[in-house]
């Protein structure tokens, strides 16, 4: 299935910004971090077509992924 | 040395210095300028009148090598919104002041005549001078004179705005390198214009701050000072700045946008703070800087033009979403310029472009247009015109004067940066802070959308008051030790954190506090503001959001602030 994978901050060095990338039926959030090398540790917020989800959560057909390490601001 | 009160009466000209009486003597920062202003500010009075009194108050750690705590606050009776207000800031003077032995400056009356003047405070008290050279001038043109008539001391100044005493207007502090750091918000540049001081300039000579056990307190904040820089947020904050910020709240549906009609910005990429990170290495202009020495965090920086020639230094998300989304402004250079005229012009970098939004709607200027904004605060804001003045008394004002409706305003301030619609347990903190819509007096960004201090889901009702109210006593705690607000994501997350700077009080004034002490303190603050509002006349129907937000579904996720008035109300429930 295709899904839209965003990456922010430091998660972009050496990888993209915004990508379409083809993931099998069944693959979670968590894979996906893991597809990239990302260390799951440093993930701060996962957005799910903007709605905040965790690793374990499942993506679908045709979902955006946004992946933030931990920041913060204010 | 002993700290004591320096006191300005500026109806006769005449300075005090008084010893501090007991029930202020535990009080530093928001604590004191909160208590002081409850105790001798009439409610009711006119914020630009004679019986308002301006005070300013370092925190209780101000002036030791306590990482991060050089903030200095500042209080009055706000003009833009009748509250009680406290306003802080970054720059030197904070530790300037507490090393002259000032626990507090209270600055009162009004001069008869046209004349102004400016402080010099040294630990031998306050002198008042006649200022005729600087009237008129900007901020930066005010630093570089002080400079050269007084090299090194700090400075505390008003830019025109303040002289001409508009409700935005802020009062600047200079920050080691000569840009500006603010009191930014509720017009405290007013009541120092209408107390018609135009600058004051702080020696502290070899004054130092005196610490009770010096052991203890180099041990705690060796403690405090690793849990700060191990924190990942800091280690963002130093990298990409606060701007970091403006992906994650558009991406969250919650970037106020086009004037307050949508969640997402189409240009977030340009203004981001990943984009300003590589602007500014390109430019070799600097990703990190302190406001103040003695940050470990760093989230300031200096950002050039192409040319690389410094355009403006702590660029902060409030203010570009300010004009980025909000007037849909997709150049951060614009943007950059127009943060520079600002700090100039000395007035509130988030109430100034938010009016400049609603200026918008009304057909004043045309959205996205950059230098509009810049031609009307050099031309309009700076000058003092008719306009000039209808946007430099804030979004309110400008929604009166043009007939707009859609003016996110509470109790007359403007709304950040955060949508309230998308982002509710902010909605919550705007609705009930003591100070009109301010994201930094209970930042649920925190938890709501940045994972930080736990999760609560942005989009449900669900413990969103109990989580603003926690964050909004624990801050009114932290405003009171000069503590800078960004070591809360340390502070939430890292057990160490907090007993160390309680540590670090107990070590510095000999005493025994402890977490609940710190409770307790948060909330008598916020009891006292309140109870200083309430006596000015507000009720709970002013803790309301406008209109629109309640029946204006905003996009992406289609959702209004549905709080009923009784449940915003249990707010108070402590
Ligand atoms: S983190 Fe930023 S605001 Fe806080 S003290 Fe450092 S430079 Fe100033």
């Amino acid at each position: 299935m295709q899904v839209t994978v965003k990456l922010f901050a430091f998660f972009r060095d050496g990888r993209f910004k915004e990508e379409g990338r083809e993931y099998p039926p069944g693959t979670t959030v968590g894979d996906i971090v893991n597809s990239l090398g990302i260390v799951r540790d440093e993930v701060g917020v996962v957005l799910v077509n903007s709605r905040q989800a965790g690793l374990e959560a499942a993506v679908a057909e045709n979902d955006a992924v946004a992946i933030f390490p931990v920041i913060g601001g204010g | 040395m002993t700290e004591k009160i320096f006191r300005v009466n500026m109806t006769d000209l005449t300075t005090s210095v008084e010893d501090v009486p007991a029930a202020w003597a535990g009080h530093g920062g928001r604590g004191l300028t909160s208590t002081i202003v409850a105790a001798e500010v009439e409610p009711t009075c006119h914020p630009l009148g004679p019986k308002n009194k301006l005070v300013f108050a370092p925190g209780l750690l101000s002036g030791t090598v306590a990482a991060n705590s050089g903030r200095l606050s500042a209080g009055a009776k706000s003009p833009l919104t009748g509250t009680i207000k406290e306003a802080n800031s970054g720059g030197t003077a904070a530790q300037f002041l507490a090393r002259c032995g000032c626990k507090a400056l209270i600055i009162e009356g009004q001069p008869k005549g046209d004349g102004w003047y400016s402080l010099m405070v040294t630990p031998d008290g306050v002198t008042i001078s006649e200022e005729k050279d600087l009237i008129g001038k900007g901020n930066f043109a005010v630093a570089g004179a002080l400079e050269s008539r007084l090299p090194g001391k700090g400075l505390i100044t008003i830019g025109p705005a303040g002289e001409m005493k508009m409700a935005a207007a802020n009062i600047s502090v200079k920050d080691p390198d000569g840009g500006m750091r603010s009191n930014g918000r509720g017009g405290l540049g007013a009541v120092m214009g209408s107390k018609k001081v135009k600058f004051i300039a702080i020696d502290p000579r070899d004054g130092k701050v005196e610490i009770a056990d010096p052991e203890k307190f180099k041990e705690a904040n060796r403690t405090f000072a690793k849990a700060l820089v191990g924190h990942p947020v800091s280690k963002a904050l130093g990298q990409y700045g606060t701007n970091v910020l403006v992906n994650i709240i558009n991406e969250s549906g919650g970037l106020p946008t086009r004037n307050f009609t949508l969640g997402q910005f189409e240009g977030h990429e340009k203004i981001s703070g990943e984009t300003m990170y590589d602007t500014i290495i390109a430019r070799n202009g600097k990703p990190k800087h302190n406001c103040h020495p003695g940050c470990v965090i760093q989230c300031s920086q200096v950002y050039n033009d192409a040319s690389g020639k410094k355009i403006t230094s702590g660029f902060e998300y409030e203010s570009i979403w300010a004009m980025g989304a909000d007037c849909c402004i997709d150049n951060l250079d614009q943007i950059a310029e127009a943060d520079r005229l600002m700090d100039d012009i000395g007035i509130d970098s988030i109430e100034t472009p938010v009016a400049m939004g609603v200026a918008m709607e009304a057909g004043v200027l045309s959205f996205g247009d950059g230098s509009g904004i810049c031609r009307v605060l050099k031309e309009e804001v700076a000058k003092g015109t008719p306009l000039g003045r209808i946007i430099g008394n804030g979004a309110a004002s400008v929604g009166r004067a043009y007939g707009v409706t859609r003016v996110p305003v509470v109790k007359n301030q403007a709304i950040p940066a955060y949508d309230p619609r998308a982002i509710k347990g902010i909605g919550i903190t705007y609705a009930t802070s003591t100070q009109g819509a301010d994201h930094t007096m209970g930042y649920t960004i925190a938890t709501n959308i940045l994972g930080v201090g736990g999760k609560v889901d942005p989009l449900t009702k669900e413990g969103q008051v109990e989580l603003s109210r926690n964050l909004q006593i624990a801050t009114a705690a932290i405003d009171s030790t000069g503590m800078c607000l960004f070591i809360a994501f340390a502070a939430l997350d890292d057990q160490n954190c907090l007993p160390a700077l309680i540590e670090m009080i107990n070590a510095r004034f000999g005493i025994a506090l402890t977490g609940d002490d710190v409770v307790s303190l948060g909330q008598y603050i916020l009891k006292t503001e309140r109870a200083f509002n309430l006596a000015a006349g507000f009720t709970n129907l002013d803790d309301r959001l406008p209109d629109f937000f309640y029946t204006e579904p905003v996009a992406p996720h289609n959702v209004v602030f549905d709080f009923s008035g009784e449940e915003i109300d249990t707010f108070w429930n402590f």
